[in-house]
């Protein structure tokens, strides 16, 4: 086994990773502010590759499939969240969970009554394809793209949350929805952008990760787990939790693929019982 | 709930439909096994019958958990899982008697519920229900890489039982009549031990864990525990439920194990009403009779059947069962 491979396999880690990062954000931005736990976040991330694919189709370009999905995607998870999940608000935290798990039904079959049951390949852009040498090995192009893409959108989001008004608004909000009614604040509609937000987020990651695996209805049900893994690791609400998280597993993902393959798949669960057991609230979490 | 030591007095008006409930509540098992005696001759199919028992059992078996103490479990198909491929390897692949597989499910997926139980039951609130999906998950990929026991994504056949002893008689169990009655004793039975666990000390304290989980601790129960062993018992049951579906169907699909089956049993226990002790067993009934209805229509039933879940969600949180016994029996 030489390093080279090693190091190979160890940077594709980071690019499963870097997608993980982007869903595990999303679903945990969502919690953070609302208190729900989004099931339909990983129906939500196959749309938004099905939204890129069509985008893409119709300009004949990637990068406006990239651009335009997340938000028109995001846009359609306001919608939701007005009309769904808001008439839900100050009932049990059970039933936004039960409302969002129905919905990803929902999506599921649209999507193969429009696009059809089985998988689409995604092309990747042709100014992307290929391998670049960096010295220790040859890496795809494509997947530098992707994470250079989620350390901006990370960068972007710190210094949105950090920076901005808007963001001192959503972290106050989190904190405490009631005194910021009493100020003045409409905290419904940074409940309803932050959902929008989060379910962008997801729908980039499915855009993303389009070239690196087929687009299929299917493919929602092994984000959504991954990205309960990666939240529960981290710590739900937590967002350093979900990027260390997030990179962890997929690093840890794809070592197993390079040494005990048939164990690939196990492992991030094993990852998370172990959390469970040293740390049952996340790397990151705050106890309740 | 039997007891009628604290019912306070009442006005006559409602009086009447008061005593018409302790009456159904004290008879709720006898009255249940009636209606599932009749159930058979109503439904098109005898197989329809058959699954509404099997999913019947394992919806009641879970609402001891969800309705009862009030823990969404999103990893319940996990446990009829391993009851189903447990029984079907015990028969297929050890010669095992098919009496002898059902307990040796039984008893498997209640250990399995228990493991997992343990590990889910450490998180609180809305962590529970993602830790329980992702660890049935688990079980889902190990199942699925273990295919030289499990037959992998193909699932596991080469088990039929075609005919059972029963007290020295020879049963034919190919017949859906005799296949339906057989299992419908088991059903039955389960029926029987919820109701006992409902009707005992343990069944108060975890209603009062779900009422206030804080409270409960303070009267000096046991949280954890109490929830792990509601845990275990609600995953036995299903078990109970997948060993019943392994001998139905003669064949275990991997997909039984897939969270999105966790979810049709989810979706059962809330149509119906997760509020009653019967409610589940109706929403497996309405569920199960839609799949067989819309699926002769399109191939897209899901579609309708994940809107309705939703409306029910927003607008009929109680279900169908839990509602009418709100309306009638009020």
């Amino acid at each position: 086994m030489d390093t080279e491979l090693i190091l190979m396999q160890l940077f594709s880690g980071v690019a499963l990773g870097a997608i993980l990062v982007l869903t595990a954000l999303g679903l945990s931005i969502i919690f953070g502010m609302l208190g729900v736990v989004n099931f339909a976040h990983g129906a939500l991330f196959m749309v938004g590759a099905y939204a890129g694919l069509w985008v893409a189709s119709l300009t004949g370009s990637f990068w406006w499939g990239l651009l335009v999905a997340p938000v028109m995607i995001g846009l359609f998870g306001m919608l939701i969240e007005y009309l769904l999940v808001r008439p839900l608000y100050g009932r049990s935290i059970d039933d936004p969970l039960l409302l969002t798990f129905g919905l990803s039904y929902v999506l599921v079959e649209g999507v193969r009554i429009v696009f059809g049951s089985d998988g689409i390949p995604f092309p990747t852009p042709s100014s992307l394809t290929g391998v670049v040498d960096l010295g220790v090995g040859f890496f795809p192009i494509y997947r530098i793209f992707v994470v250079g893409v989620v350390v901006i959108v990370v960068l972007l989001l710190w210094l949105g949350l950090e920076k901005t008004r808007f963001g001192l608004i959503v972290r106050a909000g989190a904190r405490d929805p009631t005194m910021m009614r009493v100020l003045g604040v409409d905290i419904s509609k940074v409940w309803l952008l932050v959902f929008g937000l989060g379910v962008g987020l997801a729908s980039l990651g499915g855009v993303l990760s389009g070239p690196m695996r087929s687009v299929n209805p299917e493919m929602g049900a092994l984000v959504l787990a991954e990205a309960f893994v990666v939240t529960v690791i981290g710590g739900l609400g937590s967002l350093l939790g979900s990027i260390i998280a997030g990179l962890v597993v997929g690093i840890v993902i794809s070592m197993t693929a390079l040494f005990a393959p048939e164990m690939a798949t196990i492992v991030m669960f094993a990852l998370m019982a172990l959390v469970l057991l040293i740390r049952p609230q996340g790397l990151f979490g705050k106890l309740a | 709930m039997t007891s009628p030591a604290f019912a306070a007095p009442m006005p006559s008006s409602v009086r009447k439909p008061a005593r018409l409930k302790s009456l159904v509540t004290t008879y709720r098992v006898p009255l249940s096994i009636i209606a599932l005696c009749l159930l058979p001759w109503l439904l098109p199919s005898k197989a329809l019958a058959v699954n509404v028992l099997v999913y019947g059992v394992v919806a009641v078996g879970y609402n001891l958990l969800f309705g009862y103490t009030g823990l969404l479990s999103f990893g319940h198909a996990a446990f009829v899982g391993a009851g189903a491929y447990i029984t079907g390897i015990a028969i297929g692949q050890f010669g095992v008697p098919w009496y002898a597989a059902v307990l040796l499910g039984v008893f498997g997926g209640g250990l399995l519920a228990f493991a997992i139980g343990a590990l889910s039951t450490r998180t609180r609130g809305i962590y529970f229900s993602m830790v329980t999906l992702a660890l049935a998950q688990l079980v889902y990929y190990v199942a699925l890489q273990a295919s030289s026991w499990t037959g992998g994504e193909n699932g596991l056949r080469g088990f039929t039982v075609n005919k059972i002893n029963l007290l020295g008689y020879d049963v034919n169990f190919l017949d859906p009549v005799n296949k339906y009655y057989v299992l419908m004793t088991f059903a039955a039975l389960a029926l029987w031990i919820v109701s006992r666990i409902l009707n005992s000390p343990f069944g108060a304290a975890i209603e009062a864990i779900r009422e206030n989980e804080r409270r409960a601790s303070t009267c000096g129960y046991n949280v954890e525990r109490t929830k792990l062993l509601s845990f275990t018992l609600s995953g036995t049951i299903c078990a109970l439920g997948g060993t019943m579906s392994a001998l139905h169907l003669a064949f275990v699909p991997l997909d039984s194990l897939h969270y999105h089956a966790s979810g049709m049993i989810v979706m059962m226990t809330l149509l119906g009403g997760a509020s009653s002790f019967f409610g589940p067993f109706v929403g497996a009934l309405v569920f199960l009779v839609m799949e067989d209805v819309f699926s002769l229509w399109t191939s897209h039933w899901q579609i309708i059947v994940g809107s309705i879940f939703v409306l029910f969600v927003l607008f009929l949180p109680k279900g169908i069962w839990g509602t009418f016994l709100a309306r009638v029996m009020r």
